[in-house]
């Protein structure tokens, strides 16, 4: 067996993470060192894996992903075993557990474990101080495994194992800093938020089984008589009549799968998780919203494109009922968080609402058709949103260090030694109760517990102190914003207006994603200009940003900053250059000069023979890139406007209020108030049930009343027993001794200590006994009158010793 | 030969009289005198009643004795003064201890 055969090697990508995580847990007790070196170890090896696969995929990609290719009968790299066994008889059917390269799998490969490894060399420096290093590695690892399973899975089910080991992660890690209840609450919101979604996913995952048969990718979406059969038969025909709401089956299998979407990648209804997740370190902000989380929740839109356009007929403009829901949910989506991003001050909750609003654009552009761009934009948005993340935790953590710096009342940049050693990262107040040994040196008590330092607010001028950082966000922030011609982020965007503009003529629906979408994209381009602005640019608004830096000059410091700014060169160079692969031959003068190189649109040609019908090749049309070029401009126009020009100042009301007016820049603070009106329809009612329903009503009134009610009859039934032990048992235990102490009192005064008494009872007991023998011997004809006249007379003997004992004791 | 029932009448009314003046008398050295003669009386009617049935026992050597009522008074002389010497001691020492030599006075020994 050859193990560099990328049947084979495939198998064993996801592997090195998670026997990480179980070394680590397990074995790696509280060294740092240990668990760091396992870590990327294991990630990186994940990562050389993927790299080969990649690499021979893309020297053979002629034939990967092309049915009857040369790569064996499906013409994809893979294999799969017998799981779970065919259940003979009771009709069970065989699931079978397998890997799968094809070239969606291949992109997912290139850019899934590049910004784990990346992610991780930056959690080295991030979180160099915390005192659970150990468990954040092991955590990380199991994220970026469960990734990895869900990108190679070959079947729905396995990728499903994979999607909840990641949604455990973030629960896990957004709960990191669990000393904060923002923090283990934002964790708790996060689980319960997605599991709405794959609770729907897994019934459309059982419903598929249930119709087909089989959950293996190949099976369902590259068979064409498959996904016919699902398209024509109505959904649940033996419950209803016509199917479900009139859906076909593969509709309604489309909708759910589309629903555990919209909850792991944090679409609007269920949204509100990912904003709240920023309490976790900023590295696993970067992992949820670049390499895994999210991106699973598109990938798997992607993955099951042709189920979910089973029926439609894209070229006419008729759209499938999970396409018309994507399309829509994806642009609300995208417009909406864009506008929240607009006035939020806390630099990760901007980057938090614009990955929520750059979604909606994949999702959107899926729902129309766009099933190319969407995976491009998938890629160049997870490598420029890792970048941006992974900048904005360099800036809190400068931020923080300036602050200590701050406070301990140096001046300068040279003077501050090691005051940052000891603190811990965005809550650097959450660790006061773990004391890390050895931290003789500025004590996190020291900071100013009102000082945030994610807080834009706060900031400003930081391109002085953090140059690396601040090149590398603003090449970031151009890919977000979509900077023509040199950003990966404009020709990914570009791609999607594209296929929206194509499809305006023929659907209604296509206008309003397209309209939608370009309002989004003007707004994502002033709220990142509006970042960079506050974050970077203009003077220093406090002490902190004055002094922000993390390369203190002490060998220590250089060690993080390089490793906090390593990875960020590494992702702005594909942020850069990611684009160019999706460059349409036809653009002027760049496409022309990408097709010289040999490249004819590598990327839509590659990633569309996954599909069993490769999408039609689109000609380059100059429409779609003026609203590109305007809507970028136009937004960056506004922003240069409103915070370039005349850049905020301490103390100055955030520009933005002026332009929307404080009653709409409140709203749009509060996110629509989104969150509130969930508590008032969601929550509220659930703890009004739980506690008045099921507490009150069911716990102590029904199942409280039974238990009270047997307990009473067992105590009933007790008493019952006790009155028939008082009065039987203890009457005859208690009359024995009571009938002897009575008799013993009545005979007390026989015993009366005169010893004349005493002889003359013994008198009359000897003549008795002498007249009875009398009697017996001599006249035994009276015997029985005799004993007659005994017991008479000792009756009335007693009969008067009674009354007489009796009026004594009155 | 005077009759055995005059010893016997004899005997009934010296023990009456004991009896009596065991139950009826307070001092309590009259109470042992009334014993006394109560025993006497019996002692009487042991010597007499051998007297007149003529008992006889064989002895070892094949004569034939009868004794037994005399060895019975005897026995009583000897536990009626080893009862007079143990009863004065007591009446001297309940004097002692109480004062007084009066039965009536002396019953501490109750329920």
């Amino acid at each position: 067996m050859n193990w560099s055969d990328p049947n084979y090697l495939t198998w064993l990508i996801p592997i090195p993470p998670l026997v990480a995580f179980f070394v680590i847990i397990l074995a790696a007790g509280r060294s740092k060192t240990l668990s760091h070196i396992i870590a990327i170890g294991c990630v990186f090896s994940s990562w050389l894996m993927s790299l080969s696969i990649v690499l021979a995929a893309v020297t053979q990609h002629k034939d990967l992903g092309l049915v009857g290719g040369s790569l064996g009968p499906k013409g994809v790299w893979g294999g799969s075993i017998n799981w779970l066994a065919n259940g003979t008889g009771s009709g069970l059917r065989a699931i079978n557990m397998g890997v799968l390269v094809d070239p969606l799998t291949v992109i997912m490969l290139f850019m899934v474990p590049l910004a784990c490894l990346l992610i991780f060399i930056y959690s080295l420096g991030y979180m160099a101080h915390d005192p659970r290093n150990t468990r954040f590695f092991a955590y990380l690892s199991l994220f970026a495994g469960g990734m990895l399973l869900l990108v190679v899975a070959d079947n729905l089910l396995m990728l499903f194992i994979g999607w909840e080991i990641m949604g455990l992660c973030s629960y896990l890690l957004i709960g990191f800093w669990y000393e904060k209840p923002s923090a283990y609450k934002a964790a708790m919101k996060a689980f319960m938020t997605t599991r709405i979604g794959d609770v729907i996913m897994m019934l459309g995952i059982a419903y598929l089984w249930a119709s087909t048969g089989t959950l293996n990718f190949r099976d369902v979406l590259h068979n064409q008589a498959t996904l016919d059969m699902l398209a024509k038969a109505p959904a649940l025909s033996s419950v209803f009549n016509g199917g479900f709401l009139g859906l076909s089956a593969a509709a309604l299998i489309g909708i759910c799968i589309v629903c555990g979407t919209i909850g792991k990648s944090a679409q609007f209804p269920l949204h509100v998780w990912l904003p709240d997740a920023m309490e976790g370190p900023t590295p696993v902000s970067a992992m949820i919203h670049a390499a895994t989380m999210v991106s699973a929740g598109v990938y798997l839109v992607i993955r099951m494109f042709p189920l979910l356009s089973a029926g439609a007929n894209i070229e006419a403009g008729l759209y499938s009922p999970p396409m018309v829901l994507m399309a829509v949910v994806g642009a609300f989506t995208a417009l909406f968080s864009a506008t929240i991003a607009l006035a939020q001050n806390d630099i990760k909750k901007v980057l938090a609402y614009s990955t929520i609003s750059q979604l909606g654009f994949m999702i959107a552009a899926l729902g129309i058709g766009a099933y190319v761009a969407a995976a491009f934009h998938l890629i160049t948005h997870a490598f420029f949103k890792a970048l941006l993340f992974l900048g904005s935790g360099s800036v809190i953590h400068g931020m923080e260090h300036g602050e200590h710096a701050a406070h301990a009342g140096h001046a300068g940049h040279d003077s501050h030694v090691a005051a940052d050693a000891a603190h811990g990262h965005d809550a650097h107040d959450s660790h006061a109760g773990h004391g890390e040994p050895g931290a003789g040196h500025a004590p996190t008590e020291d900071v100013t517990p009102t000082f945030d330092p994610q807080d834009m607010r706060n900031m400003g001028g930081l391109r002085h102190t953090m140059p690396v950082t601040h090149l590398t966000f603003l090449i970031g922030g151009a890919a977000l914003a979509g900077f023509p011609i040199i950003t990966a982020g404009f020709w990914s965007k570009d791609e999607i207006f594209a296929d929206a503009f194509n499809m305006s003529s023929r659907s209604p629906l296509a206008i309003f994603v397209l309209v939608a979408l370009a309002l989004a994209a003007t707004l994502t381009a002033l709220y990142t200009v509006r970042q960079i602005a506050m974050t970077f640019w203009g003077e220093p608004r406090t002490e902190a940003a004055k002094h922000a830096l993390h390369n203190d000059g002490t060998a220590e410091g250089r060690a993080i900053s390089f490793e906090l700014t390593f990875p960020l060169i590494i992702l702005a160079f594909f942020a850069l250059v990611a684009g160019f692969v999706g460059v349409n031959p036809g653009f002027p003068v760049i496409g022309s000069l990408v097709k010289s190189l040999g490249f004819q649109e590598p990327f839509a040609n590659f990633v569309g023979r996954t599909l069993l019908n490769a999408p039609a090749h689109l000609d380059f049309n100059g429409w779609p890139v003026l609203i590109s070029l305007t809507v970028f401009g136009l937004g960056a126009y506004l922003g240069w406007l409103l915070y370039v020009r005349r850049p905020v100042v301490a103390g100055q009301p955030d520009p933005m209020e002026g332009i929307l007016g404080a009653d709409l820049y409140r709203i749009l603070q509060n996110k629509y108030y989104v969150d509130e009106f969930y508590g008032w329809a969601f929550i509220s009612p659930a703890r009004w049930i739980a506690e008045v329903f099921t507490y009150q009503v069911l716990d102590k009134g029904l199942i409280d009343g039974i238990l009270h009610m047997i307990a009473r009859a067992a105590i009933y039934t007790g008493n019952l027993f006790r009155e028939f032990n008082r009065v039987v048992i203890d009457g005859v235990g208690d009359g024995i001794p009571a009938a002897l102490i009575d008799a013993a009192r009545s005979l007390r005064g026989v015993q009366s200590g005169h010893i004349q008494q005493y002889l003359l009872y013994a008198l009359v007991g000897v003549l008795w006994v002498g007249l009875n023998l009398v009697v017996i011997v001599v006249f035994p004809a009276i015997i029985g009158w005799a004993a007659l006249a005994q017991i008479a007379i000792a009756l009335l003997l007693v009969l008067i010793f009674n009354m007489s004992s009796s009026k004594a004791s009155e | 030969m005077v009759p055995l029932i005059a010893y016997l009448i004899v005997a009934a009314g010296l023990f009456s009289l004991g009896m009596y003046a065991v139950l009826a008398r307070r001092n309590a050295i009259a109470i042992l005198m009334g014993v006394e003669l109560m025993l006497n009386a019996v002692n009487i009617n042991l010597v007499a009643f051998w007297r007149f049935s003529q008992p006889v026992t064989e002895a070892a050597n094949g004569l034939k004795v009868g004794m037994a009522g005399q060895a019975f008074a005897a026995f009583v002389f000897v536990v009626a003064a080893a009862e007079v010497a143990v009863g004065l001691a007591l009446v001297i020492s309940m004097y002692r201890n109480r004062r007084t030599v009066i039965a009536e006075d002396i019953d501490s020994l109750k329920f």
